[in-house]
């Protein structure tokens, strides 16, 4: 298939599910409500905390753990969705498989985004978590995100005809994840704590090195995964 | 597509066997209709015919002139519908029918998917979104999928059900052009369907 096939098909896909997403506004409702529960739940639990060194850990912990229990219950709807409402055979008959993963791995991006983006504002506003090298915070969100994204949507994929998704879809992903998660959480409270560039970049590179990884690797898997 | 061949093809499912050892070759301009009971593997052997299921044994080749074609090349001249293949129901007939042709590399344009709408009988509910259609509205749009890309190989399983007498004229109808073009096969009990049958098959397994 050549590329400007590819990259229609890919684009289809991401517009079928967004059009999708805005007519239903299935998971953008689960995971906009469970950041907000979690948070709110969070702040009124915890109180107004003590400054201290241990502060930005704190919040950097909160922080990502928040965006992957919502990313939990939202990034596997993309194929769970497809298997529940049976319209997978047809995407299977239709679409070449690299196409399904890169469109719905972009959709789950931009969902993810969307998510840290509300939880990342919440956080600050709720929690008064205090950003104070933003350039760095930003950055480490975004490739926090794709490494989240990268690492979860070949699972989703992998989990999506299983009776029991959502325990099986943690406990896939959990192992994998950890890595990133603990690069996110410690390079984020450099961030917070107003470290600068030279000092955060090394946590920005290693998830940079662990998104692309991820998605090389499921690219080569996917049309197994998607068609067996 | 020139032609099918089916070779010692047998499906299980666990320790239960629905079909053991079929052997068939099909030729371009001819229809295969499979009968049997509920159970005899009539629609699993359709979806072994277009990839979506692995045969328990037996292997399925697709030949063009004398080669062989690779599935995956193959899977693109394949038209496949059936009772349980389900569309997008919070999009359009339109729009499913767009996506398809998208996902497909195909730049259709919407005069022409509107034309294959009318075709199979759903002219003027294209802007409908398919969770509004009956279900032989649903299945007609089913039509329209696996016509969509002009398929050398269509696959239709239980194809009049839920349709009317003018969705049993559409059956005529799509059958006669579909011998022009490539090869048919039918999953179906229906006597008024077996008539078209150049190859009739009755599987033997039961419920």
């Amino acid at each position: 298939m050549s590329k400007s096939l590819l990259w229609r098909a890919t684009k289809a896909v991401f517009v079928r599910e967004l059009r999708s997403e805005f007519r239903s506004r299935q998971a953008l409702n689960a995971v906009a409500l469970f950041a907000v529960c979690s948070i709110v739940a969070v702040s009124l639990g915890l109180g107004p905390l003590n400054r201290s060194a241990e502060l930005p850990l704190v919040h950097a912990a909160l922080l990502w753990i928040v965006l992957l229990f919502a990313a939990f219950t939202a990034l596997a709807r993309v194929f769970v969705v497809e298997e529940e409402q049976r319209t997978a055979a047809a995407l299977r008959l239709a679409a070449p498989p690299h196409a399904v993963y890169l469109g719905k791995l972009l959709f789950n991006l931009l969902l993810l985004c969307a998510l840290t983006v509300l939880v990342a504002v919440l956080a600050i506003v709720l929690l008064r978590m205090q950003v104070r090298s933003p350039g760095p915070f930003v950055v480490l969100l975004v490739t926090g995100a794709l490494g989240l994204v990268a690492g979860t949507t070949l699972i989703a994929a992998m989990i999506a005809r299983a009776a029991s998704r959502g325990a099986l879809f943690a406990v896939l992903s959990f192992p994998i994840l950890i890595p990133m998660l603990v690069t996110a959480v410690r390079g984020t409270a450099l961030a917070l704590s107003g470290t600068g560039w030279d000092r955060c970049m090394a946590p920005i590179q290693t998830l940079i090195a662990y998104a692309v990884a991820m998605f090389v690797t499921s690219l080569f898997l996917f049309a197994y995964v998607w068609e067996d | 597509m020139d032609a099918i061949e089916l070779t010692q093809i047998s499906i299980d499912y666990g320790a239960r066997s629905v079909m053991a050892n079929l052997t068939v070759r099909l030729n371009r301009g001819n229809v295969m209709v499979v009968t049997g009971q509920n159970g005899s593997g009539k629609s699993s052997l359709l979806r072994v015919v277009c990839g979506l299921q692995r045969p328990s044994a037996g292997q399925v080749r697709f030949i063009a002139g004398d080669q062989a074609v690779a599935p995956a090349e193959a899977r693109q001249q394949i038209g496949w519908m059936a009772p349980d293949l389900m569309l997008y129901r919070e999009l359009t007939g339109l729009e499913n029918l767009r996506f398809f042709a998208d996902v497909r590399g195909l730049g259709i344009p919407d005069a022409e998917l509107n034309a294959l709408l009318e075709r199979v009988g759903l002219y003027g509910r294209g802007a409908d979104v398919v969770a509004t259609y009956s279900s032989g509205m649903t299945h007609r749009l089913r039509y329209a999928y696996a016509l969509l890309h002009r398929p050398t190989v269509l696959l239709l399983d239980e194809p009049s059900v839920m349709l009317d007498q003018r969705g049993h004229e559409l059956l005529e109808a799509v059958v006669a052009q579909q011998r022009m073009i490539g090869l048919t096969i039918i999953a179906t009990n229906d006597p008024r369907e077996q008539r078209f049958a150049d190859v009739l098959i009755r599987l033997e397994g039961s419920a």
